[in-house]
This record gives C-alpha cells, structure tokens and sequence, in this order.
C-alpha cells in the first residue's frame, strides 16, 4: 500500500495525484458506468419484478383451485346434508302417511257414526196440544144451541189437557234422555277425530319445519353451485374450525393409542421375543403398533361399510349385500382384536407381577416377602380387571377416530391451500419490494458515483452554460 | 417390478435384526481358598444385583477359584437368558437358587488358581461371543498355585473388562501394605498388557457403577 503514497517523494502529493487520476478516470468511463450501473439494476429489478408475477400468478392458480376444491367440498357436504333432509321427510310421510288411508277411513267412520248419532240426535218438537181443537169446538157452538154447558166443557178440556201435557212431558224426557244418550255416545269420536287430526297436524307441521330447512340449505346450495363468494367464505371458515376440532379430537385419540400401545407392548414380547429389532425398533414394540394399525384400520373399514364415513368410495359403492357383510367381517375382527388386547393386558399384569417377585428376591427378600413385595390379595383384581376392561374397550374406541379423520382430511386440503396461498403472497411481496429496491439502488448508485466527480462536473456544466446550455446526454435516462 | 420385490426383500431382511449385537458377558470369579471363603455371602449379593441388572440375551457365569480352576467343572452355575421375560425371571430365580446353595455348602480349598479362572473366563465369553464381556474377580488377589501348576501363560484381553472386587487385606498386608498395593498393581499390569481394562472396586455398597 505504501508504494501508492511512494511515487513522489512526497506523500500528500503522491495522494492527491492519485485522487486527480482516479477523478479524471471516473470522469471519462461516466457514462459506460452509468450505463452499467443503470443496466444491472434494470436487469435485476425486473427478474424480480417477472418472478413476482409469476408468483402471483400461481398464486391466483391456487387460489382458483383451492376455491374450486372448497366449492367442490361444500357442494358434496350439503349435497349429503339434503340428502339426508330428503330421506327424513321420505321416512316420515313412508311411516305417518302411509297409513294415511287407514287414517282416512278411521276418520270417516267416526264422521258417519257422529252424523248418523247426531240425525238421531235432533230435536223433536212435541204434539201440539189436543185441546186446541176443543177450544175451536166451543167457540163453534151457536148461541142457539146454548152454551149452558160450556163450563163443564171447559173443566172437561183442562183434564185433558193437564193429561195431555203430563203424557208429553214424559214423551219428551224420554227423546230428550235417547238424544243425550247418543250425544255422549259422540264423544269419543269426537276425541279420536281431535287426537287422529292432531297427529296429522304434527306430521304436516314437521314436514313443513323440514321443507324450510331444506330450502335453507337448497339456498346455500345453489349459492355454492353458482360459486359466490359468500359461500366461499363460509365454506373455508366452517373448514377451519372442522381443522382445529378434528385436530382436537385426533390428538385424544393418539392419546388414546398410545395408552394402548403400552398396554400390549410389554407382553408382546412373550410372543415375539424381546431383543428382536426391526429398522432399529423391538419387534415386540412394531408388533404392538401393528396390532393398534390393524383395529384402526378396521374401524376406518367397518365406518365406510356403514356408510357414516366416506374416505373409500369403493367400499360405499359396494352392493348392499356385499356391504353388510363386510359390516360383519370387519366387526368380528375387531371383536377377536379387542379379546386379545383383554388377554394381553392380563398378560401384561401377570409379568408384572412375576417381574416384581423377581426383583424381591434378587435384592434378597425371602420368597415370602417377595410374594409380600407384590400387588397380592383382595385388590389385585382390580388392576387386572381395568386393564382387561380397557384393552378390550380401547379398540372400539378408535373405530370412531374414522370420523375426525375424515373430516381432518377433507379440511386439511383447505387448510393447507390457503397456508400456501398466504406464503406466496408473502413471497410475491418481498418479490415485488426487491425489484423495485433494486430500481432504486441504480439511481443511487449513479449519484454515488457522480458524488466524487463533482469538479469536473460542474466545470462540464459551466462550460455547458457557456456553449448555449447544452444540457448533458446521461440526464433523464432513469 | 422383480427389481422392486428383491429390493424390498433386501431392504426387509437389512431391517430384521436381532439385538445380540449389544449383549452382555458375565463371568465371575469366586475365591474360595482358605479364610476367604467367608467372604461369599457378600458375594451372593454382587450375583444377585448382576442378575437384577442383566437383560435378555445376557449371558452369565459363576465359577469357583481352586487348586486348578482352568476347568468347566469349577462352574458353578451358567446361563444365557431367554428374550421372552416370563422365561427370563425363571431363569435369574434358579439361578440366584444354584447360587444360594453352592455358597451354603462350599467348602474351601488349600490353593488359589486365578490365572486358570481368568484363563477359563475368557474362552467362556469367547464362545459365547457378547458384544460386552466382564470378568469380575471376587477374591483377594493372592494367587497361590500347587506345585506342577504351569500359569505363565500370555492372556489374551482385548475387549475385557476386568473387576476385581472385595479386595481384602491380609495380615500380612496390615503389616507391610506395600504388600497389598504391589499385589494389585501387578494385577492392573498383566490384565493392561493383555489388552484388558481393569477396576478395583472394594465398596459393596456402591455397586451402581459396576456395569
């Protein structure tokens, strides 16, 4: 470095030699180094200007796709959900209104009985009294005849009207006592005609409850189909708390395997040996894994064959015949799986026990006390029982992981499109800035390297001014 | 599709492995030369907590040191365990069972032949071939060899560790402990030489460190 400063004998001058040397240099390569300059941050802004937008664009791919899947999942679901809707209405008017006819005939029956009851039931005016004919007798009698004997006449016709009207009164408590007869004889009709039309009632008013229900979800469906984004952002909020809620609930179940797994771990190496290794793991640990996978599985199969889950939609588009009894196959081998987790976990308490009668006697306790230095007596059926309870209990358990796992990963799809779908609109963005940060340090850089060349450039400029303010040909290139 | 059967069949047989590769040899030395034949009960304790500590596959010798104990019948009792536990816990209670019985009923012998037992220890574990092989030596250390006995024979070490544990003084030791201290120091050097590590480990209650 020192050889720089050397070439003069004095070193400020040998400095400011150097510094007019490098000046008049930078001033001559200006305009290429502003050309160079200009031309790599132009050539790096838009690589990173072009990747932004290929970013984006797949991006917007993703984000079509994703809200196709979403449409897509949507539509299934609530295709399923109105299905479902539609096969209860069809189960109700099948077991209520198919006895409609019976129903029909029942109420027709009773209507006749009560207007048969009720023709019968009417009211009879009683017999006009006889004496109004006396009454016209009399008062025909002329005078020439006399009417001598018309008070005994008179006394005659009140008698017989007071008989008269006793024997009607009679007559009439008699009808009125049939009449009343017949009308409570109605009563019962009238009730079952009350009760038969309330149940109707009832049906019709479910019925229509389940038709608002299923224009509310036809609603959404064709608000689905028709792809709007109120829909969209529905579907894909529903979708993530069906992600966090089945995550929930696979985690239970993991805990629940596991509890499992060790429960049979231990005495599988009765039946497997204890030092086998397979991939660097006990044979008797994979074989208890195995084991936990198989009834899994199972369950998985045996939830399809009922057709609660649909992650296998061949196992769903199984003839019904076929269908069931896999519905049996899968069950029975869940059953002799769940009978040999029971007999595991006994086994597993048994070794336990013989392992701490072991240990006693080793650390040199008589046999006695190592028979003492066990779980012995009246409690040790119960841990056995538990564990027997839980190893045959456990393996039903997990058939219904079927249903979180479906849900986990029909959601997972959305969830993880619109984690992407965020990383690449971080990534477009950084994308973006860069371009345009490196647009910008081009311009800063000519400045920067203009800012040493200040004296020959403003003598450039004034020497400009003089020739007529020729301005200088680098200027409003960027 | 054949290429991809014989990888997976290779790839399957790679992964099935025994774990005999991490396996442990046991032989113990049981000095049963004069006043020291006192000493077995503590012994019976070392046996025991070696059993306690063994695992499947895990093979375990108990022999006495005689007149000559270059011999399979100074083998008290021997066994390699079983990898299913039940069988296992059978195996470390009869075991322990051989043991109390011999330590009841031995009778002390007039010579002391460490050499032949270590000689005998080491083509034990040799045939049986555990990825980790211990000799321990229960004993005081002082060998004493009938007349006609030849020991002066190089051991071969290599992968061996050697314990000797109860190291008991003598009265002779009490009187010059230069005694003791050499004895155990040419002990250290023959089982160094033959490529062997050795231990000294006097304290019964602090067995935690023994493998």
């Amino acid at each position: 470095m020192n050889f720089l400063l050397n070439i003069t004998p004095w070193p400020a001058v040998s400095a400011l030699l150097w510094i007019v040397f490098a000046v008049t240099a930078m001033y001559l390569a200006r305009v290429t180094a502003h050309q160079a300059i200009r031309a790599g941050a132009r050539t790096l802004s838009r690589t990173f200007r072009i990747a932004a937008k290929m970013v984006s664009k797949g991006r917007h791919d993703l984000d079509q796709r994703n809200r196709e899947v979403l449409l897509a999942a949507g539509r299934e679901a609530k295709e399923r959900i109105i299905e479902r809707e539609f096969d209860r209405v069809n189960e109700t008017v099948r077991t209520d209104l198919a006895n409609y006819p019976k129903l029909h005939r029942a109420l027709s029956e009773s209507i006749t009985r009560i207007e048969e009851d009720h023709q019968q039931a009417v009211d009879v005016p009683p017999d006009p009294p006889g004496w109004v004919k006396a009454v016209e007798a009399v008062a025909k009698i002329d005078s020439s005849e006399g009417r001598v004997g018309i008070g005994n006449v008179l006394s005659d016709i009140h008698k017989s009207l007071v008989k008269a009207h006793a024997q009607s009164m009679v007559s009439y408590r008699h009808e009125s006592g049939k009449r009343h007869a017949l009308l409570r004889r109605m009563r019962p009709d009238w009730r079952k005609i009350q009760v038969t039309l309330g149940h109707v009632g009832k049906n019709v008013d479910s019925l229509l409850d389940r038709s608002v229900t299923i224009d509310r979800h036809m609603q959404e469906y064709e608000d689905i189909v028709s792809g709007k984004d109120h829909a969209v952002s529905i579907l894909s909020s529903s979708s993530l708390v069906q992600f966090f809620v089945s995550a929930f609930v696979l985690l239970v179940a993991i805990g629940g395997a596991t509890i499992n797994f060790s429960l049979i771990a231990r005495p599988m190496a009765e039946m497997v040996g204890g030092t086998g290794l397979i991939g660097g793991f006990r044979t008797a640990d994979i074989a208890a894994l195995v084991i936990i996978m198989v009834e899994i599985s199972m369950g998985l199969f045996l939830m399809e064959s009922l057709r609660i889950t649909r992650l296998f939609p061949v196992i769903g588009a199984l003839p019904d015949k076929m269908r069931i009894r896999m519905v049996w196959i899968t069950f029975t081998i869940l059953f002799l799986l769940a009978c040999v987790e029971a007999g595991l976990a006994f086994m597993r308490e048994v070794l336990l026990q013989d392992e701490l009668a072991t240990s006693a006697l080793l650390r040199g306790a008589d046999a006695a006390a190592a028979e003492a230095a066990t779980l012995s007596g009246e409690y040790y059926w119960i841990t056995t029982a538990a564990q027997m309870g839980m190893g045959f209990i456990l393996p039903f358990a997990l058939v219904f992981v079927a249903i979180p796992l479906e849900t986990f990963v029909h959601s997972l799809r959305t969830v993880l499109g619109m984690l992407v779908n965020g990383l690449l609109r971080v990534l477009s963005t950084t994308l973006r800035l860069a371009g345009n940060t490196f647009r910008y340090f081009g311009s800063l850089f000519i400045k920067i390297y203009d800012l040493p060349l200040f004296v020959p450039l403003w003598l450039q400029e004034r020497a400009e001014r003089r020739n007529g303010g020729k301005k200088p040909s680098y200027q409003g290139v960027l | 599709m054949k290429i991809l059967t014989i990888v997976l069949s290779c790839a399957i047989l790679v992964a099935c492995t025994r774990s005999t590769a991490d396996n442990h040899g046991v032989y113990m030395l049981l000095d049963t030369s004069g006043t020291y034949s006192e000493e077995l009960k503590k012994a019976e304790q070392i046996i025991r907590y070696t059993l306690s500590r063994l695992d499947a596959t895990d093979t375990f010798a108990v022999a006495r040191i005689d007149t000559g104990s270059f011999s399979e019948k100074d083998i008290v009792a021997k066994v390699t365990l079983d990898d299913r536990p039940s069988a296992m816990n059978k195996q470390k209670r009869l075991f322990a069972q051989r043991v109390q019985k011999f330590v009841a009923s031995v009778r002390s012998s007039r010579y002391t032949d460490i050499t032949g037992g270590i000689l005998q220890g080491i083509e034990f574990l040799n045939e049986k071939s555990p990825a980790r092989k211990t000799i321990l030596i229960f004993s005081d250390l002082k060998e004493d060899l009938a007349e006609g006995y030849v020991r002066d024979i190089a051991l071969e070490l290599d992968g061996f560790n050697v314990i000797a544990l109860n190291v008991t003084k003598l009265r002779s030791d009490n009187i010059n402990p230069r005694e003791y201290l050499e004895r155990v120091s040419d002990w250290q050097s023959l089982v160094e030489k033959a490529g062997g590590k050795w231990r000294v480990i006097n304290d019964l209650d602090g067995l935690e460190g023994l493998f």
